[in-house]
């Protein structure tokens, strides 16, 4: 084997650990928004949906209702509907109109919420 | 009204004069995007016209607040309809935009196929090049834009997705060929030929977009039977508002109203007919496509058709509560719901497609060093066209559609024959039913005490018609349960009945009174010998009517016996066919009931029932459940949701008989429209086949990446010389999902039968 084969072998090798730090690794990282209080009391977040949930985590309070307004800013089909599995909300998100959905995490956790596909995801981290 | 422009109505408290109205109404109309407002004193509310655009429903909620006024947005549950059609709006329009790129970059492509070969002799490679890269460009940029920009967009989320692969893969071959035409020098120096992909790239794009433009409309198909339902609430309602009838919005009928419906006329509400008689096709709610009789008293229901005759009635339920409005809201959260089963697919959909691309990495890795050491001139080119070929062929999205159409699809044919189930886990148990369990009354029987024997004593000078006329007579005084099926039956003879005098109720025994000047006692033997009547003609009669099930009672006039009536709440016709084909499918059946042992047994024997548990309470239903359960069966529970409604929760399904107005019925999994035990075959049927529809789909989806992703990498090469290109791996990944949508829309023809 030549030099060349040796750099695209660690070339490679250093581009999938790249690709899964990016994907897998990473998106732990991003600051979670807090939820603040709005126009009707309850707690609320503004989720902008666009490729992704930005912010993709909400931290909110354990046992308090929480108003989460998707704002979802793409015509695409992936994102068209957001899943709450532990709260059995399916919702469709008409593009370019805020739908709210408001849940009451039971207890302190995490709760995953993700597209109707399951490619995007995102959660609400419920605090004591 | 232009479409990017809705109209809301946001219900208004507080205001109590003119002005109020006017402030709230300038306020909403100088808001940013609102085209027009109206706000209305009398029904409390303001309808808003406005671009979604540049203002949410929320900021005009939170308007009005600041104007001083309390405003609450409706809530969500109110607008099925809307968000039917909201959908439907979207889809539609995906569905157009889809089809018009994909027919452009088709064209595109064969333009692009064709040009080298006109051309070749005319033009020099170099000018060649620079018109394919044109065409490239303006493909890329306008047909696939959507691809690349939904990529980066889900790549800055540290998201990946179907259009990440199409993105990379494209995009690579892009670059490569850009490269090639740009300077080719540097592939010529390294002894590669300057070779360019751009054909390959808009004829992938043109496939994916047709691919998915397919897909689109195979989507927009699974929610048909659900667009169906919601487009049966006619928008208006004759109403009759003092001595005028007018037409009004339907939303504007108040509980009370009296609505007109003439015949071929869909009904607009919910209601109690007052006056007139009719048959109401109800099959579009029921799956009972025989129309149903309909006087005075009868119930309807808004969005049936009015066949025959005109009726008069009185709306009941309304709006979110009507039945339709229930039933269209139960469907839409029943087909949003997720399958257990979808579990594993959402678990490998989460990975793919960076596992994907890790792949494609090492399938370039692999071909260049094994192309470098045997001595392949060019070893980038083919690891290059390997690589691109795995990110291509990859498919994700099948995985995504395999359950979720299927139980879209199911629950709609579901709907269509009157048999509503709950979502994708209620499916999924139900196709794993091995017990069902009948409550009697009202589920195998009517449910309704009925006339079904009168027999004569012999030699009596009295008619059937006479004795049923005295008999009859007495009991219109009585309350007792059986009397009013007596009364029932003299009716729908024609009877006239005389009235009753001296009437006497005797606790346990039965009943006399003087009817036309003579003397009837109806009972048992023992009100009979009272009376100096003599059984004995008739006891044989008597024991054989008691062994079917049936409460016969001994008539005698003026002390002398004159015959014997038999009441009984009787099996409903469809009953034994349908517990026949439930046994059929290897179905246990089960009857459970308050009654006693003898005349369960004999409505049993008669529905061709082998399993029989008498004398239970409510509770002890529940335990009959659970004991059955702890035998490791699947068990189903049907009933009518009311008074078994502890034994439908605590069953595996429930099966709710819906008894009319009320379909939520909370406790069941599954609710049917018709009070037809067929309807649980049905429902069973559908299940299962749901079930096999959701294992092939996903076993299809698997199936083809797993074997379509290493052929692509090249795996077969060394043994059989097979690689694919990049083009025969976006038209196979393009169509793979259309063929998940396209067999779960199977089940829309699917026989329940």
């Amino acid at each position: 084997m030549s030099g060349t084969d040796w750099v695209v072998i660690a070339a490679g090798l250093a581009a999938i650990a790249l690709v899964n730090w990016y994907f897998f690794v990473a998106p732990r990282r991003a600051a979670p928004a807090l939820a603040t209080s709005g126009a009707s009391g309850m707690p609320e977040v503004r989720i902008t949906v666009r490729g992704g949930y930005d912010p993709a985590t909400v931290r909110v309070r354990a046992g308090a209702p929480v108003r989460l307004i998707f704002d979802r800013k793409e015509t695409s089909g992936c994102s068209e509907e957001v899943v709450f599995p532990a709260f059995g909300i399916r919702k469709f998100l008409p593009t370019d109109t805020p739908t709210a959905i408001e849940i009451t995490p039971p207890a302190p956790g995490r709760y995953e919420f993700m597209c109707g596909m399951s490619m995007l995801h995102g959660a609400v981290v419920a605090d004591a | 009204m232009s479409t990017d422009e809705r109209t809301i109505s946001i219900p208004v408290s507080g205001m109590t004069c003119a002005a109020c109205q006017a402030r709230v109404q300038r306020t909403l109309q100088k808001q940013p995007g609102v085209a027009d407002a109206g706000v209305n004193l009398m029904m409390q509310n303001a309808t808003v016209r406005y671009a979604p655009s540049a203002i949410s429903p929320e900021q005009l909620v939170q308007a009005i607040r600041d104007t001083g006024y309390g405003a609450e947005l409706a809530p969500e549950t109110q607008s099925a309809f809307e968000e039917q059609e909201a959908r439907d709006r979207a889809q539609n329009e995906e569905y157009r935009e889809l089809k018009q790129k994909a027919i452009v970059s088709g064209a595109a492509g064969v333009l692009a196929m064709a040009v080298p070969m006109l051309l070749m002799q005319a033009v020099s490679p170099r000018v060649l090049n620079v018109v394919l890269l044109a065409l490239t460009v303006v493909v890329m940029s306008w047909a696939g834009r959507h691809f690349y920009s939904r990529a980066w967009s889900a790549f800055r989320h540290h998201s990946a997705d179907m259009n990440t692969l199409i993105a990379v893969g494209t995009g690579a071959a892009f670059v490569y060929s850009l490269i090639a035409t740009a300077a080719p020098g540097f592939f010529v120096r390294r002894g590669v030929p300057p070779d360019v992909y751009y054909e390959a790239v808009i004829v992938i794009i043109a496939l994916i977009l047709t691919g998915n433009a397919f897909e689109a409309r195979a989507k927009r198909a699974t929610s048909a039977a659900l667009r169906a339902l919601a487009g049966l609430q006619p928008p208006t309602a004759r109403v009759v508002r003092g001595d005028r009838e007018i037409d009004l919005p339907v939303d504007q009928v108040r509980q009370g109203d009296i609505v007109v419906v003439r015949p071929g006329e869909r009904l607009a509400t919910d209601g109690e007919v007052i006056s007139g008689e009719s048959a109401v096709d109800e099959s579009m709610l029921t799956g009972e496509s025989a129309p149903v009789a309909k006087a005075t008293g009868d119930r309807v229901i808004g969005g049936t058709i009015n066949r025959t005759g005109a009726l008069r009635y009185r709306a009941t339920t309304l709006g979110a509560d009507s039945v339709l409005a229930q039933i269209v809201r139960l469907m839409r959260d029943a087909q949003g719901s997720r399958a257990p089963i979808q579990n594993l697919a959402d678990r490998i959909s989460a990975v793919f497609v960076p596992v994907v691309v890790s792949i494609a990495i090492a399938t370039f890795v692999v071909w260049f060093v094994v192309g470098d050491v045997s001595g392949v001139a060019a070893p980038a080119v083919r690891a290059f066209a390997a690589a691109v070929a795995v990110l291509i062929i990859a498919c994700p999205c099948a995985m995504g559609l395999a359950v979720p159409t299927a139980v879209m699809v199911a629950t709609g044919r579901g709907a269509e024959a009157g048999v509503l189930i709950k979502g994708g886990e209620a499916l999924q148990r139900a196709g794993a039913i091995d017990t069902v369990v009948l409550d009697k009354t009202g589920t195998v029987t009517e449910g309704r005490p009925t006339v079904t024997d009168v027999v004569r004593a012999p030699g009596t000078a009295t008619s059937e018609d006479e004795l049923l006329a005295l008999v009859a007579a007495l009991e219109s005084a009585s309350e007792h349960p059986l009397a009013d099926a007596i009364v029932r039956h003299a009716h729908e003879r024609g009877l006239n009945l005389a009235t009753p005098e001296q009437f006497q109720s005797v606790t346990g025994r039965g009943a006399t009174a003087r009817v036309d000047g003579r003397d009837v006692a109806v009972g048992n033997e023992a009100l009979m010998q009272e009376h100096g009547a003599q059984v004995a003609p008739l006891r044989a009669d008597a024991e054989r009517l008691a062994g079917e099930a049936k409460t016969p009672v001994y008539v005698a006039v003026d002390g002398a016996l004159v015959g014997l009536l038999a009441v009984a709440d009787p099996i409903k016709p469809t009953s034994r066919e349908a517990i026949a084909s439930l046994r059929a499918r290897g179905i246990d059946v089960v009857m459970l009931t308050g009654d006693t042992q003898r005349t369960a047994e004999a409505v049993a024997r008669e529905a061709g029932i082998d399993r029989v548990v008498a004398q239970v309470l409510p509770e002890g239903k529940v335990r009959e459940i659970e004991r059955l359960q702890e035998r490791g069966r699947v068990v189903a529970m049907v009933g009518d949701g009311v008074n078994d409604s502890a034994a439908i929760a605590r069953s595996d399904v429930g099966i709710a008989i819906g008894t009319g107005t009320d379909i939520a019925a909370e406790a069941a999994d599954v609710v049917l429209m018709r009070g037809d035990l067929r309807s649980v075959v049905q429902a069973i049927t559908l299940s299962r086949r749901t079930m096999r529809t959701m294992k092939q789909n996903l076993f299809w989806a698997f199936v083809y990446n797993v074997v379509g992703i290493p052929i692509a990498a090249g795996v077969l090469y060394p043994a059989f010389g097979i690689m694919l290109s990049p083009v025969i791996a976006s038209a196979a990944m393009a169509f793979s999902s259309v063929s998940v949508v396209g067999n779960s829309l199977r089940l829309r023809g699917a026989r329940l039968g």
